[in-house]
């Protein structure tokens, strides 16, 4: 009944790991072939794999999991997706509803263990409960502010023995969610007076935008304005990354001209972000002279830390297009004159190019032109899922996302081993499309497990891994703060043989430790398009990632090099 | 500040939980809470007071707001509104005490319950300020034990919570 409701909701695939709570379900996908499992190696993974089949697709992803560590190991998974606002929903067995409550093996309280890292949770209590359940599951899920939804489900409950009559229902309404559709026009139009007033505007976007669908409309409306854009972390790809009018990321390693653009900005308008920590620094230094203009999709997320002047609770899209209309019919126009000093002000923060490379000596590879030279190989095409650590701000840094749904990364909760699983969800999404996962050492080996699920579906995955023997970002923070004290952040006699690794689970693997072979090395790798291919990059262990914010300074206060701040 | 928030939530097992969840896990200040099914059995009615300045208010009530289980809410001390209070409370009631405990029990309009020989336990309802005055009003007397209920409360005049 539950495979056939899945099937009902539309899902193609679901990611999972089979146990004892769980038998009946694995034997109701045995006997069918609607609905595709995919085995993985280890619940967190499975998450992660439906997290970035989700964040790629834009439809929720589906994971099964059985009762007690198969629910623990997923709840890492459920909370980053939470974190970044994935939709997803996870079936975890539960003991037999007699047991419940017992201390029976292998039960653990799912919905208690999970309740604060989830958007909603069921525990299904009859089985005739089971269509509606997921109905109202996947609705919750899906629509407002997305997010991980979990049902956990009581063996007896998927007894095949206990037969109901089946029926998926058409729609489901429930009175305590309702979602808000269209923005308040009276504060849409207020904000578009301020917005076409201002002499030195910003648009701050990020991850509602991709997830919103909103790219095209956010689009029109720089272009309409002229104004600059810059994206967080979680929204990259949500405006052109080569456009001319893309500042680049803000925040704690965003570009200098972005960050200085949004300290000396008279409007802010945020789309689909939510003021993180890691985005405005000090909050009380936070843009002092502007207009803070909110548009998202929930409430909760808007003056939660810094208050907005016009808040706009909707969804990106409508709220987007009723913008343009105003703007378009508006009789003030943009003040082009102010617009093109702001713009010259600009060009001269640009200039300062504060992601130029310097090429190392002794044919040293610098983590970033790995990372420029994957730009170039994939023509800026590829679907580029990161770990978390300094190679994670290095691709966000240096791969130039033209679209959204490309850049997949745990951008919230920061969870290490969170890449490569989700490099698989992209690449069972889109079987020929190249799916890159950037990592790092220290990362990769949190979930390396997943090279035999890669082996066991032929996944041509190619793991580009900036080596730098060490715990990147963690140094970075203890040669910064801690006086180069290296505490557990260093372990370059313990490394695996990457390459002998993959190679055990039937991958390729290639070192790269030089920098005039990087690029014919490169090439090599995605050469081999069915292939999974490790391409284990040695590069610099001493570079550090910038720039980077000075802690609790505004935004404008960075540190541009080992010897530059502002 | 303290605010009086009233909440109708789905009478579902586990909502209770996500509801005082969400206070501890964002750090917000529970004072006191009641919870208990309305006329409508689907529904239950939670009060909880709580102590914030309005930023904070106004986080918390969005956040309940976020949760499937709230259906509705209000924050009672936005307007005029009727707040009560129970406490039991069981005091030593000997000698010349044994009289003034029952004269001030009187005053503060609160019946005597339960006796014996040495003992009183006392009922009182009101605000919880008066039953705070009233346990000042006692302090002389040897207190065996205080059961409160928590605050209960709703709005005066037209408005009402409902579906």
């Amino acid at each position: 009944m539950l495979i056939r409701a899945l099937h009902d909701e539309g899902v193609e695939m679901i990611y999972g790991y089979p146990g004892g709570a769980v038998l009946h379900i694995y034997d109701a996908i045995f006997n069918q072939d609607k609905v595709e499992h995919i085995l993985v190696r280890h619940e967190q993974a499975a998450t992660h794999a439906a997290d970035g089949y989700a964040r790629a697709t834009g439809r929720p992803g589906v994971v099964l999991v059985t009762s007690g560590p198969g629910a623990t190991n997923a709840v890492t998974g459920i909370a980053t997706a939470f974190m970044d606002s994935i939709p997803m929903i996870v079936i975890s067995g539960q003991v037999e509803s007699s047991l419940i409550g017992s201390d029976g093996f292998q039960e653990t309280d799912m919905v208690g263990i999970s309740r604060p890292v989830v958007k909603h949770s069921f525990m299904v209590q009859n089985p005739e409960d089971i269509p509606m359940v997921v109905k109202k599951a996947f609705y919750i899920a899906t629509t407002g502010r997305p997010g991980p939804v979990v049902i956990d489900i009581p063996k007896d409950v998927t007894d095949p023995k206990r037969k109901f009559p089946y029926s998926y229902p058409e729609s489901v309404k429930l009175r305590s969610y309702s979602v808000p559709a269209k923005g308040h026009t009276g504060q849409i139009k207020k904000a578009v007076e301020i917005l076409l007033a201002a002499k030195r505007p910003v648009l701050y976007t990020g991850g509602g935008v991709v997830q919103g669908e909103g790219s095209a409309l956010l689009t029109e409306l720089a272009k309409t304005l002229g104004y600059p854009v810059t994206n967080t972390l979680m929204g990259l790809g949500a405006y052109p990354g080569t456009d001319k009018h893309f500042l680049g990321m803000l925040g704690m390693h965003g570009t200098y001209e972005a960050n200085m653009a949004m300290h000396f900005s008279d409007v802010v308008l945020g789309i689909g972000v939510r003021f993180d920590d890691r985005v405005t620094n000090a909050v009380s230094k936070f843009c002092p002279g502007a207009k803070i203009l909110h548009v998202d999709i929930d409430p909760a997320s808007i003056s939660k830390t810094v208050p907005a002047d016009v808040p706009i609770v909707g969804s990106v899209t409508s709220v987007l297009e009723e913008m343009l209309e105003l703007i378009k019919s508006s009789e003030t126009k943009v003040d082009r004159k102010a617009l093109d000093l702001w713009w010259k002000q600009i060009e001269g923060w640009r200039e300062k190019d504060c992601l130029k490379v310097t090429p190392a000596e002794n044919d040293v590879i610098k983590p970033q032109q790995v990372i420029q030279c994957l730009y170039d190989i994939t023509g800026g095409d590829a679907y580029v899922s990161s770990d978390v650590g300094q190679h994670q701000m290095f691709a966000a840094q240096y791969y130039k996302f033209d679209k959204p749904r490309r850049w997949i990364n745990s951008g919230g909760l920061g969870t290490m081993g969170f890449g490569f699983p989700a490099a698989m969800g992209v690449q069972f999404a889109f079987p020929g499309a190249v799916s890159v996962c950037v990592t790092g050492e220290g990362s990769f080996q949190m979930n390396l497990q997943e090279l035999a699920t890669c082996l066991q579906y032929q996944l041509p995955i190619k793991i580009v891994c900036l080596n730098n023997q060490a715990l990147g970002m963690v140094k970075q923070w203890q040669d910064m703060q801690y006086g180069g004290r290296y505490s557990h952040s260093t372990y370059s006699e313990s490394l695996p043989d990457f390459v002998k690794l993959v190679e055990a689970y039937g991958h390729v693997g290639i070192k790269i430790e030089k920098f005039s072979d990087l690029k014919t090395k490169m090439e090599e790798a995605f050469a081999l398009k069915d292939r999974l291919v490790f391409i284990d990059v040695m590069v610099d262990p001493m570079e550090h990632v910038y720039p980077m914010s000075i802690k609790g300074g505004a935004m404008k206060d960075m540190i541009l090099s080992k010897t530059e701040r502002t | 500040m303290r605010h009086i928030i009233s909440i109708l939530l789905e009478n579902e097992p586990g909502a209770l939980s996500r509801v005082v969840g969400l206070f501890s896990q964002r750090n917000y200040n529970i004072e006191s809470l009641t919870v208990a099914p309305t006329d409508d059995h689907t529904l239950s009615r939670l009060t909880i007071t709580t102590i914030g300045d309005d930023r904070k208010i106004e986080q918390i009530t969005k956040h309940l707001n976020k949760l499937v289980d709230v259906v509705k809410l209000v924050d009672l001390t936005e307007g005029a509104h009727i707040e009560r209070e129970l406490m039991l409370i069981k005091v030593k009631a000997t000698g010349a005490q044994r009289d003034e405990v029952k004269r001030t029990a009187d005053i503060f309009r609160g019946q005597v319950v339960d006796v014996t020989s040495t003992i009183y336990s006392i009922q009182l309802v009101g605000t919880s300020a008066k039953l705070d005055a009233f346990l000042a009003a006692i302090s002389g007397v040897t207190i065996l034990e205080v059961a409160r209920t928590g605050v209960s409360g709703i709005s005066r005049g037209e408005k009402v919570l409902s579906v």
